[in-house]
């Protein structure tokens, strides 16, 4: 489903990607783990087509599609979904709002007409309960006011809204107490099928014993440095990430 | 608002042009290009006016030929030669207009291309309709469904004929022949518009609108509307404009004026979309206006919203003078700005009486390389006890080549005031627009919804079916500018 080959990137001159490899197929769950500034957002947005980033080498891959020749929009109506590490706010236009426009935009895109209004109310109760919203803030405007836990409660939501083929979270966890981590992990789990796949971006393992990913890569300096299952994880958690930072300079 | 218009207007924002800008092919009788004593006698003449109007107007004249075009708006334009413009342009009269038949067919499409249809049954529900095109009103509806209700909703020229003591009692009563340069040219010479008067303890069955179009070149349009609502009594009435895309400049210089009575309400909304001219700022409406209303009886309230997207420059500040104790005023505003427009508005409100209440929110946005101001004065006279006003203006920016400026006067002369201003100044952000684009919305669809969610609290006053088309002229009128 995704093909990352040898992806380059820079921002303002300063390379930040320096040969990401990196193959997803349907019904994966990938984790990407790794220090502070190893590049794990530039990834998330470099997917996702934020312009900030000047690619100079690779090729990306996504179901068949050349991804890096589509604009952000596009990208987005061919399934990929980003949540965001920080959601931005709206203010004065509801989230129902929101999400009517956007599923409509994605079905205007693949020939469809726009959904109706009953099955998109249907829809929009049903999603908001798996991931606990209460129904009241459909009516709110866009993150506004919301706090850290319901912004990455309603990033969870929207892609359930939107069901995308790739989800990649982008430290959803980060600000998260226990329980809402079990909510938004509760909520990625019951979209997980065989069809879609995930990109589970996080700085630590904790969010991974209720996301259990398939894969774990530890990116280091704009590179993956190391691949494995699970295990990997935990590896990481008990030891953190300097053993993988001495195995690296022997090789120097 | 429900989900439903939103997608709808974001669909249908496809095209980039100005969609009223078409010409109608109507016979038309003009008055000679020109001002001075005798085309104001042609006007009067050619309405079959009695002595008293005449007179009166040409005491504006008189007024207005000492007077000077005022120079200290934030708005840049070249001189307006008033001696190049035909005052008066009327579709030439097949017949005396009772009943639609008699109406131009030419003239039906005009509208029926507007989307105002003028037959009764098609029109909007409960919303009656005075048409106005360039200087003479053409067609009123349901008037005989108001007059049951004791509603008079006739145009100005009529009401001339028919209810001469109104007339005399209120017309310059808020907005005097001398008040200032645009008001008295118009009190000199304007032709036509709509006149209200709703009696006492009557709520007015319906939403009455008027619908102005210029189709004549090179003339001006100077429309004059009178509302009166007696004690108790309350309306709601809508304004729209259009005007074909030509390449030279037309004025516009239009006198409102509202008089509320006693425990009565009048809301007045708008939606001003004339031609704004081209991408290069060629073209265009110089709209001019006097917007005015009083609240002479004590608990009466005015309520003036508008959304201005159209003319090239709007100069244009709806006022409130608060004079009857506990009475309230109010000014909600969207004034968009794109490409070369430039926008001077907001709204005066003078608190005479005790207790009066008033509330701003304007909402500037501004794209391409306009220039988007705000100019508001809130004075408290020195009898006005605990007078309160709220000013909320916020500006929003698209782009870094336009503008946004406030210019809020405060004069307070008794020291119970409670007088609040609140400003925000904020540019639509790279972070925002990718988050919109993440979800599948392109920048103009995006830039649409982020607009419309900036100007809800003001698009929320407005009446249904004018929400809709202010959104979806919101949307249409920023085409282009991102991207």
């Amino acid at each position: 489903m995704l093909s990352i080959k040898d992806l380059h990137a820079s921002v303002e001159g300063n390379e930040i990607l320096k040969g990401i490899n990196l193959e997803v197929k349907p019904g994966e769950v990938h984790a990407i783990m790794g220090p502070n500034g190893s590049g794990k957002s530039t990834l998330a947005s470099v997917l996702a087509g934020r312009d900030d980033y000047e690619i100079s080498q690779g090729s990306v891959q996504f179901d068949g599609i050349d991804l890096l020749e589509l604009s952000p929009e596009e990208r987005s109506r061919e399934g990929l979904f980003l949540a965001f590490q920080y959601p931005v706010e709206i203010p004065g236009v509801s989230n129902t709002n929101f999400m009517k426009a956007c599923i409509n935009a994605k079905r205007k895109h693949h020939g469809q007409d726009p959904m109706k209004p009953h099955e998109f109310l249907k829809m929009i109760k049903e999603k908001a309960a798996l991931v606990d919203l209460d129904p009241q803030f459909l009516h709110r405007s866009v993150n506004e006011g919301f706090s850290g836990g319901e912004k990455k409660r309603n990033e969870i939501f929207q892609m359930a809204m939107l069901e995308p083929k790739l989800g990649i979270l982008d430290e959803t966890d980060s600000g998260l107490d226990i329980d809402a981590l079990k909510v938004v992990s509760n909520g990625v789990n019951a979209l997980r099928n065989e069809k879609n796949a995930f990109v589970v971006i996080t700085h630590y393992q904790r969010l991974l014993n209720y996301i259990v990913p398939d894969f774990v890569h530890v990116l280091y300096k704009g590179k993956i440095v190391k691949s494995g299952d699970k295990s990997l994880a935990l590896e990481l958690e008990e030891k953190g990430y300097d053993w993988i930072k001495e195995e690296l300079t022997p090789a120097q | 608002m429900s989900g439903r218009d939103n997608d709808k207007i974001l669909d249908e924002v496809t095209s980039s042009e100005y969609k009223y800008g078409f010409t109608s092919n109507i016979e038309q009788e003009f008055a000679p290009v020109g001002l001075d004593e005798s085309t104001i006698r042609f006007i009067s003449a050619k309405k079959n006016e009695p002595e008293w109007m005449l007179n009166w107007r040409l005491e504006a004249f008189k007024k207005w030929q000492q007077m000077k075009e005022p120079e200290w708006s934030n708005v840049k334009y070249p001189k307006i030669d008033y001696q190049s413009i035909s005052y008066y342009a009327a579709p030439k009269p097949k017949e005396k207009l009772g009943s639609l038949d008699e109406v131009d067919p030419e003239l039906l499409d005009t509208f029926n291309k507007l989307g105002i249809p003028l037959e009764e049954q098609k029109i909007l529900a409960g919303v009656a309709v005075d048409a106005v095109i360039d200087s003479v009103s053409v067609k009123t509806t349901y008037k005989e469904k108001l007059a049951e209700a004791g509603v008079i909703f006739c145009s100005i020229s009529e009401a001339v004929q028919n209810h001469p003591d109104l007339i005399k009692k209120y017309l310059g009563m808020v907005v005097p022949t001398n008040d200032n340069f645009f008001a008295a040219l118009n009190s000199a010479v304007f032709s036509d518009g709509s006149f209200v008067y709703i009696p006492k303890n009557t709520r007015c069955p319906m939403e009455l609108s008027t619908y102005f179009r210029i189709n004549a070149q090179n003339t001006g349009q100077f429309e004059r509307t009178l509302i009166v609502a007696d004690e108790g009594a309350y309306v709601s009435y809508l304004e729209g404009c259009t005007a074909p895309m030509r390449d030279e400049n037309q004025l516009h210089a239009a006198v409102v004026e509202l008089v509320a009575l006693g425990d009565a309400e009048i809301k007045y909304s708008t939606v001003q979309n004339w031609y704004p001219g081209d991408k290069e700022g060629k073209g265009g409406i110089y709209n001019f206006v006097t917007k005015r209303g009083i609240c002479k009886g004590p608990n009466s309230k005015i309520s003036w919203t508008q959304v201005e997207t159209g003319s090239a420059v709007t100069w244009k500040y709806p006022s409130v003078l608060l004079t009857g104790d506990n009475s309230i005023g109010e000014f909600y505003s969207v004034a968009v700005t794109n490409n070369h427009q430039q926008a001077d508005t907001g709204t005066k409100m003078i608190h005479i009486g005790k207790n009066t209440k008033s509330r701003i929110v304007s909402k500037g946005i501004s794209a391409g390389v306009s220039q988007n101001s705000y100019r508001g004065l809130v004075r408290v006279m020195n009898r006005a006890e605990n007078a309160k006003n709220f000013s909320q203006c916020d500006s929003l920016l698209i782009g870094d080549k336009c503008g946004a400026h406030t210019f809020p006067y405060i004069e307070i002369d008794n020291k119970t005031a409670n007088v609040e201003h609140e400003a925000t100044t904020s540019k639509i952000g790279e972070d925002i627009m990718f988050y919109c684009q993440q979800r599948g919305l392109d920048p103009e669809e995006a830039t649409a919804m982020i607009v419309n969610g900036f100007s809800r609290e003001v698009l929320d006053k407005l009446p249904m079916e004018f929400a809709v088309e202010a959104k979806k002229l919101l949307a249409i009128s920023l085409e282009g500018s991102v991207g």
